[in-house]
């Protein structure tokens, strides 16, 4: 969903100028139908009258905005007060996703950070051993987290043993449990793209800094960050926009005890509400504030491009 | 999103199945009938058979609403489903004499409350659905649904309950001894006050994984169906399943002939397969739940007479179907659970 997809080359040669529209045909016809026709039903759906049980009534409604906005009350009859319930559901997922996103900085750019200083040849090695349990499906991924973390499960099994605790740590069914399922789902999504930037950067600049009686901290935090800062952010972006809608980690990690995003909407269509204009509608908000915050990426970008 | 792969899959199926003869598309739970009783069916009837799977009734109504009518032949879904489907106009009605077999369906079974007179369906397997204790961490009395509503201090947080809103609603209705659907402002506000301070005690909300966080040892004491249960307990012995005083809820899975079926004499041909007493034995012995179907003790594995787990008690209180609210009362259930899974 990220930006760029349209790129022109204006730089490029104008062989092809006649025919370059017809020539981008397919991108367009791939992103009108796989990006462009679904969001339309879901902004459409999120304005139609609900369906008792599922479905929707073609008639034109702000009902679901109206809910996700306004409590009405248990009875749906009192004052209309500010909806706290999907405020705090949203705030909740913004929160998980970012100490998830955080976690995975904090791992994700020491183990770029070596992969990238390793030799040449042994580079794609580290980041093939990188990749490996990411073959694994999703879902087969999130369980093994947990038959790790459970109460009577190898990891607090082995604490006990060694004697570093008494008693066994209580992770899984909390938010811990579910920033480790998201930190760990999303990972190489953060160490690929800061690679990629370390990869580029010119490291007798970090060497010249030294010369110049900078200290190792000062050189990274001056020299080598913001050299490979779009990385980081591009990196951040791609674990935070997942995490923010998950529902595999929340559900089985965390006990489904508290809505995130992700398990709130998938309620709407596959649970018993049954409420496909207010999933449509949390979706399209959702959707709207990823929209907001890979804009102003977008627009740091363009800054950083133009003061170069 | 969800609209557009439901709708693709549906295509995809319509293709492989579009009027062929001597198809049949089943919409059934998954793990719920063996694989060799299709094979079986195929060898008898020469009926090839199609499976799709669904893991929760409300799943599979919206993915019939969402485009899949006029793909299935046949579904599974259980009792109060059978009437929400019936409701919705999603089933068709077995005319008189079309069934070879329907004499077979046990009198209890014959004409529920959630299909009169099986005018659209066939019964499949019935159980109950209670809770099950780990009884290695609690030795006091089990039978009572305070365990899950108002537990001892030594269960608090060690509870699993099922996801699924139906089951805890009506669950927590029975233990506050209010009817299902009540309309009454006090008892509605009552039910929705206990169920945010229970909510203190539980750990989880797992469905698909309630057999195995009690097997685990992750919880002390879980919502079950009661065959769950059965094979729960063939791996951690101390796991018994409770009847509870206050009363539990039974239900039963049925076998619909669904509206617009593309192959529907296969349809009919299946319920007639199913009806047969050797054929339902074996999904009872596969799956450890009842049948409604008359003249199949003699193909049953005998551990099944008496399992704990499908005998309740003296004891034990009344057993009720999930009810079917009507659309007013049912936003206050749906507003109940929203807040429960804030």
């Amino acid at each position: 969903m990220a930006g760029g997809a349209a790129s022109g080359g204006s730089a490029a040669s104008d062989t092809y100028k006649e025919a370059r529209h017809w020539l981008l045909m397919p991108s367009w016809l791939v992103l009108g139908f796989f990006v462009f026709a679904p969001v339309c039903v879901m902004v459409i759906y999120s304005f139609l009258t609900k369906e008792f049980r599922g479905g929707v009534i073609w008639e034109p409604t702000l009902a679901a905005y109206d809910q996700f906005f306004f409590d009405r009350g248990l009875f749906g009859d009192s004052d209309p007060t500010l909806q706290w319930t999907y405020i705090e559901i949203f705030w909740r997922s913004i929160w998980q996703a970012g100490l998830a996103t955080i976690m995975s900085l904090l791992i994700g750019f020491p183990t770029a950070y070596f992969i990238a200083t390793r030799p040449d040849g042994t580079r794609a090695l580290w980041v093939f051993l990188i990749t490996i349990p990411y073959w694994v499906n999703l879902l087969i991924r999130t369980v093994s987290m947990k038959f790790l973390l459970r109460d009577e499960g190898p990891m607090n099994d082995a604490l006990l043993n060694i004697g570093l605790i008494g008693e066994p740590l209580q992770i899984i069914n909390t938010n811990l449990a579910v920033q480790l399922g998201l930190f760990y789902s999303y990972l190489p999504f953060m160490v690929l793209p800061i690679y990629a930037s370390i990869e580029r950067y010119n490291f007798t600049m970090s060497e010249a800094a030294a010369d110049l009686y900078a200290t190792k901290f000062t050189t990274l935090r001056r020299i080598v960050l913001p050299a490979v800062k779009p990385g980081v952010i591009a990196g951040c972006i791609l674990v935070f926009v997942p995490s923010l809608g998950a529902f595999l980690a929340p559900d089985l990690l965390g006990g489904a005890k508290n809505f995130m995003i992700g398990s709130l909407i998938e309620e709407q269509f596959k649970g018993n509400a049954g409420n496909w204009p207010f999933g449509a509608a949390a979706s399209m908000i959702l959707l709207s504030m990823v929209l907001v915050l890979l804009l102003i990426f977008a627009q740091q970008q363009r800054r950083a491009g133009a003061a170069t | 999103m969800k609209l557009l792969t439901s709708s693709a899959m549906a295509l995809a199926l319509l293709a492989n199945t579009a009027a062929a003869e001597g198809e049949l598309v089943i919409y059934h739970w998954f793990e719920y009938i063996p694989a060799e009783l299709l094979e079986k069916f195929t060898a008898e009837t020469g009926i090839t058979v199609t499976m799709d799977t669904f893991d929760s009734n409300e799943a599979m109504l919206a993915s019939l609403k969402a485009g899949g009518m006029g793909t299935y032949d046949v579904a599974v879904p259980t009792d109060y489903m059978v009437s929400i489907m019936a409701g919705e106009g999603l089933l068709d009605t077995i005319a008189d004499g079309e069934l070879a077999n329907k004499g077979n369906i046990a009198p209890e079974w014959a004409d529920p409350s959630f299909d009169p007179g099986r005018a659209h369906s066939i019964p499949y397997q019935w159980g109950s659905t209670s809770f099950a204790v780990n009884t290695d961490d609690y030795d006091g009395d089990i039978n009572t649904t305070d365990l899950l509503f108002n537990p001892p201090a030594e269960l608090s947080g060690k509870i699993n309950m099922l996801d699924s809103q139906g089951e805890v609603l009506a669950m927590a209705s029975i233990h506050m001894g209010i009817p299902q659907c009540s309309t009454d402002r006090d008892e509605l506000q009552a039910l929705n006050d206990m169920l945010q301070e229970a909510k203190t005690h539980w750990a989880s909300f797992n469905s698909d994984t309630a057999r195995e966080v009690l097997v685990s040892g992750d919880v002390s004491v879980g919502m079950i169906f009661d065959g769950f249960s059965a094979k729960a307990r063939e791996d951690r012995a101390s796991i018994t399943y409770a009847f509870p005083t206050q009363g539990y809820v039974v239900w039963m899975d049925s076998v619909v002939l669904l509206n617009d079926a593309p192959n529907r004499d296969s349809a009919i041909a299946f319920m007639d397969f199913m009806l047969e007493p050797e054929n339902i034995a074996a999904v009872s012995n596969y799956a450890r739940y009842g049948l409604g179907v008359t003249g199949a003790e003699e193909y049953l594995d005998p551990e099944l007479a008496t399992l704990p787990e499908s005998n309740p008690p003296e004891t034990a209180g009344e057993g009720s179907f999930i009810a079917v609210c009507d659309e007013q009362t049912q936003a206050v259930y749906d507003q109940i659970w929203t807040n429960l899974k804030n």
